[in-house]
Order: structure tokens, then sequence, then C-alpha cells
């Protein structure tokens, strides 16, 4: 398993938009993808959970990734939310 | 229309401008629970397949929307779809409703109904104003998957041109699949600034009235509406005499729209290519939109004192920190500087108290203070620094005199830095540093402080009031008081002209960069930055554009050439006539 932390470059927090991307981004994968934020984890395939964490610009999430292909999934996530999602 | 009675209604306006028109209402039908139970297994696996169906059909149905849309359609709008798919094939309202399907034997609509009900009311009770908004998405996709469940027929209305749509609320893909283009006008029962009917109609340009209440669905079809988007309010078969006044009022509105909207995005570039930068100056990030709308490229000057007024403390780091982060995210990454807090006897702080001053122009104040108070303000600078990741912030220095003032702000600055990197917190470190221009011994002496820093920002307000030594607030000295007089100009010109030769860049953020009769004046001196009200953006962009550098430089020769501000202001007066 690997555990990552993240803090949310984008301007408006992990609101409709970008939260479609990331969700769509895990699916590619076949690990499982938890994010956690101020203690409620939720998996990363749910919209509605993952709004209901109300992730906001410069709130800092954990993410979990845990399966065979977790290194590739894990470096599309750092790409994610280091690099695309200041855009979003 | 005579039968019906005449009302006013108080909504939140979202979307600015004036519709005249006729209402046309939209009826939802509402989600009702049947409260019939399945018989059987068989009965069990049909509801589960129906809704399986019902979710690929709904999916399918917007991916048509999008795919028929997307020529026209406006990107947020898309991008709302295309989160409405996420959410229809939404893994956690599929387990839930299959859930409940199979332990409690209802019926696909019963589960579904009874599921969305629940996320709608957890969106609805948080915090967040945007997330709650969302649960307008939830009710609209729930809706959505429910037609197909029920195998209802979507029938997209076909408007007369001037129709003002009544609605509950406006869901993305109603204004979708709505024949938008003769729409004139929007109100909503429901709704907020961040619901879609505001962000849709904001970003077609549609008046919009939000938040009505539930005096708007006493509204008929073909009743005569008229809805103001900038107040909120929407009357009902309002008298021909209030129709009148409102024609008049939008047929002005468009006029200045146009104008203004006409030069939103373009560049304010001279004729002969050269570009200026206009931005605006601001007290909170509320101000941000008003600054896009006007086409500004920055901030050249946000006032930090609002946050430290009508309270009885100090802000604390975090709350600074928060305050300048919600600038910094609203900026769109344009360039914002930020003034470090400027008070003094004149403007007073209830909680800290300076002593009264005889002259408290010329006291204890800005700068004068943080150098004194170390603790408040690196409290203020590492804050600025923390939220400098989150847009392009500037730290600007005001009521610098000396260059060991400079020295000694900057030496606190790293100090901040210091205390960050020891706790391990996330700040700007390459922030850039600049000094406002508003001392005459700093105009002066602007080939020695350009040594110092990244920028300056000239403050011609107060640099006025202590080059010509006149109160700014004494009435009986007012026409003294005169950014024109070729002394004021002298400064002026030499803090640019000391800039350039140190590579700095120069703006300036006194009211004189708003002022239409100094534009050319100041372009021809090679001023980069023109800092004022938003509003006052436009207006200024008109002159540059209209006008080449070298036209400019003329001026400017001309100007510095005379020897009276009267004849200066008679000069550039008939320039602009």
């Amino acid at each position: 398993m690997i555990t990552k932390q993240y803090t949310i470059t984008a301007p408006q927090g992990l609101h409709a938009r970008p939260a479609t991307t990331l969700i769509r981004l895990v699916k590619n994968f076949k690990s499982v993808v938890n994010i956690q934020k101020g203690g409620k984890t939720v998996r990363l395939n749910s919209m509605i959970n993952l709004l209901s964490l109300t992730i906001k610009g410069g709130e800092t999430v954990t993410v979990t990734i845990e399966g065979e292909d977790e290194i590739n999934a894990a470096e599309a996530l750092d790409l994610f939310f280091a690099e695309e999602l200041k855009d979003l | 229309m005579f039968l019906h009675k005449m009302e006013k209604i108080n909504g939140t306006g979202v979307s600015p401008g004036i519709a005249i028109g006729k209402a046309f209402v939209i009826k939802k039908a509402e989600a009702v629970v049947s409260g019939i139970l399945l018989k059987d297994e068989d009965e069990i696996i049909e509801a589960v397949a129906s809704f399986n169906t019902a979710i690929d059909l709904a999916v399918a149905e917007i991916e048509t929307i999008i795919a028929t849309a997307k020529l026209s359609a406006v990107e947020d709008e898309l991008a709302i779809l295309e989160a409405q798919i996420e959410l229809i094939g939404d893994p956690q309202i599929a387990e839930d409703v299959i859930e409940k399907i199979q332990s409690e034997r209802k019926t696909a609509n019963d589960a579904l109904v009874e599921v969305i009900a629940d996320v709608v009311q957890v969106f609805e009770s948080m915090e967040d104003e945007y997330m709650r908004a969302r649960s307008a998405d939830i009710k609209d996709i729930g809706a959505r998957i429910l037609k197909h469940l029920n195998k209802q027929h979507s029938d997209t209305a076909k408007f007369n041109p001037g129709t003002i749509i009544i609605a509950d609320d406006i869901s993305p893909s109603d204004t979708i699949s709505m024949d938008i283009k003769h729409v004139t006008g929007f109100a909503t029962r429901a709704g907020s600034k961040t619901s879609h009917a505001a962000i849709i109609a904001k970003a077609k340009g549609i008046p919009a009235v939000v938040g009505c209440g539930d005096g708007l669905m006493s509204i008929q079809n073909d009743d005569v509406v008229i809805l103001d988007g900038l107040s909120g309010l929407v009357y009902i078969n309002p008298q021909e005499k209030i129709i009148e006044d409102y024609r008049s009022k939008r047929e002005a509105q468009n006029q200045q729209t146009e104008k203004l909207s006409a030069l939103k995005n373009v560049a304010a570039v001279t004729t002969d290519g050269k570009k200026a930068m206009l931005s605006a100056n601001i007290s909170g990030a509320d101000d941000m939109e008003e600054v896009h709308r006007n086409g500004g490229d920055g901030v050249g000057l946000f006032r930090t004192e609002l946050l430290f007024m009508n309270r009885d403390s100090f802000p604390s780091e975090e709350e600074q920190f928060e305050f300048y982060k919600q600038a910094a995210l609203k900026s769109k990454n344009k360039a914002v500087i930020v003034r470090t807090i400027d008070v003094g006897g004149d403007k007073q702080l209830p909680y800290f108290n300076i002593p009264a001053e005889l002259n408290p122009f010329l006291g204890y104040r800005a700068i004068r203070i943080c150098l004194d108070r170390t603790d408040l303000f690196i409290t203020q600078l590492k804050a600025i620094l923390r939220a400098g990741m989150f847009g392009d912030l500037r730290i600007m220095f005001p009521m610098i005199s000396n260059i060991q003032e400079v020295r000694a702000a900057k030496k606190i600055l790293e100090d901040a830095k210091k205390e960050l990197l020891f706790e391990n917190i996330r700040f700007k470190a390459d922030i850039k540093v600049g000094i406002m221009i508003e001392i005459p011994s700093a105009a002066i002496t602007a080939d020695i402080l350009a040594k110092e820093v990244d920028f300056f920002s000239i403050g011609t307000n107060d640099l006025c009031q202590y080059t010509l030594a006149v109160d700014r607030m004494n009435e009986k000295i007012t026409h003294l008081y005169d950014p024109f007089n070729p002394g004021v100009l002298r400064l002026i010109s030499n803090v640019i002209e000391q800039g350039h030769k140190h590579h700095i860049h120069v703006g300036m953020c006194g009211e004189m960069a708003g002022d239409p009769l100094a534009t050319l004046l100041l372009l021809g001196m090679g001023l980069e930055e023109f800092s004022m009200s938003a509003a006052a953006i436009p207006a200024i962009k008109n002159i540059i554009i209209n006008h080449s550098q070298a036209e400019a430089k003329q001026v400017c020769g001309k100007v510095m050439a005379m020897d009276s501000s009267d004849k200066i202001t008679a000069y550039l007066t008939a320039l602009n006539a």
C-alpha cells in the first residue's frame, strides 16, 4: 500500500470539475484508492462521497493506493495533484 | 393583464441587466414515493435491472446533450454535464438503491427517491456554500434517472422571443435543452449566488434573479415581468409607467455594457504596440470579481487595513493568511501587490492605541509602526508569504523615506521566512518586494532605493500632499493640492526614469493613475502599471488603445516644459476633449 499526502492547489478546492477528473483518473487503475480528510475516509470512486468531504483549496489530504498497479496509480495521482489540479 | 395583481418581489440579483418580457413558468413533477412493496425475487431482479437500465439511459442522454452542445455551450456548462455523468453513475447511489430494493423490497422508483432525498439532505446541511448549492445537481440527476425509470419523455420547451423563465430552480440540463436564444431572463424561487441558474445566466449574459421565495410561484404564464438582475427586483404585471422607466434604464445600461464589454478582453496596447498594465486597487477578495469584470491585469494595491478594522484585537496569522489567500485564489494568477499595514494617527485601530499626534501624517504610522512593533509586522509578513502559495502575491512597504527602512523591513521579511522554515510551513520564498514611493525623499532618491527592491509603486495622494505641504483634509487649501504641479510631476518622472535605469517595474496606485487627464502624460513618462478603482479601467484603456506611445512622449515633453499646473491642465483638458 502506498500512502501520499497532497495539498490542494486548485483555488476552488475539489469542486465538481476537478472531482470529475480525479474520479475518472482513478477509474483507469485496478488499485483501490481512498482519500482521507479530517479523519473521514472515502473511496475515490464516488463523486458524492468525494464532494461530501468538502475539500477546499489549501487543505491537505491523505491518499492511500493499494493494488497491483499501485505504483503507476500513485505516479498518476502525483501528477494530478502537483500539476493538473491547479489548472482545473 | 389588468386582471392580474401587480407585485414586486425581492430576490438575489446574480447576473446584471434588465429583462422585460412575458413569463414562462416551468413546473416540475414532484418525485413521489408509491409505498408499493415488491412481491417476490423475480420482481426484485427486475427492479434492479430497470434501475441499471435507467442509469445507462440517463448517462447516454447526457452524452448526447454534450455532443450536441459542444459547439455552442460554455466550458462551464460542459464541465457541469461531465460531472453529472459521474454523479449519475455514482457507485454509492447505486449501492444504496440496490440495497433498498433487495433488503427492503422497495420499488426502484421509491428506492431512488429516498436515496436521492438523503443525499440532497446531506448536501443541504453542509456549511460550505458551494457544496450546499450542489444539492440542486443531486436533485437534477435524481429527476433524470427517475424520468428514464418511469419512461417519461423529455419535453424541450420552445419559447417565444422575450421570454422570462420562472422556475423553482434551473438545472444545467434544463438550460442546455432549453431553446435559450429567446430567453431574456431567469427568475427562480430557490437558489443562491453559486447555483447553476446563476452560473449559467452569468456565462450567457442573461439577467437573472434567484432566491425569490414562494411569492414567485404566483406568476402565471404570459404575465408581464420586469427583472432587474443587479438589484434583484422582480415586478409582476407592473404599471405602464414602470415598464417605460425600465425600458429607458435598460437602454442606458445596454449602451454602457456594450462599451465596457467591448474593451474587457482588449489588451491596453497603444497604436504603436506599447503595452500598459491596468490594475485595480482592492480592499478584499470580494473585489476581485469586479477587477475581472473590468478586464483588470492584476491588483496594484491590495489595502490590508480592512482586515484590521472593526474588531477588538489584532487578527491572528491564520486569520490574516485566510484573508490574503482568498484574494490570491480569486486573482486567476494575476499579480496582486499586498501593501503591509498602513495605519496611523488618522486611521486608528480601537485595540491599538496610537496617542493623538499634532501631525499624524508626519507621525507614527505605517512602516514606522511596523519597524517598531516587529511582532505585529512579522505576523503579517508570515501570513502573506504563506498565502503566496496560492497566487502571485507581492509585498509592498508603505511610507518609506530612506534606505535603512527598506533594509530593516527586508531583514524582518527574511526572519519571517526563517520562522516558517523552522515551523515547516510552505511559503513563497522568492516573493517579490517593492516599496511605495509617497515621500518626496524616496522619490528623489529613487536611484538609491531601486537597488534594494523589485518594484516601485507611486502613491500620488501622499506624494502630492507631502511635496506641496498641503493637508489633503484641509478644505481651505484644496486648490493647492494639485498633482499636476510641475514639482510633483518632476518627482514622478524621476521615479519612473530611475526605475527603468535599474530595470525594476514602476507602477502607480494613487488617484492620478485613474485620472483620464493624466493617462497620456504618465504613459509618455514610461509608467508601466496604472492601478485604480476597477470601474475606472475601461475609460483609461480606451485612451491608451487610441493613442501611440510616440504621441504620449510628445505630450510628456510639452508638459514637462510648461511652467505651471494651470497651463498643464488646460493643455491636457484640450487634448482629451
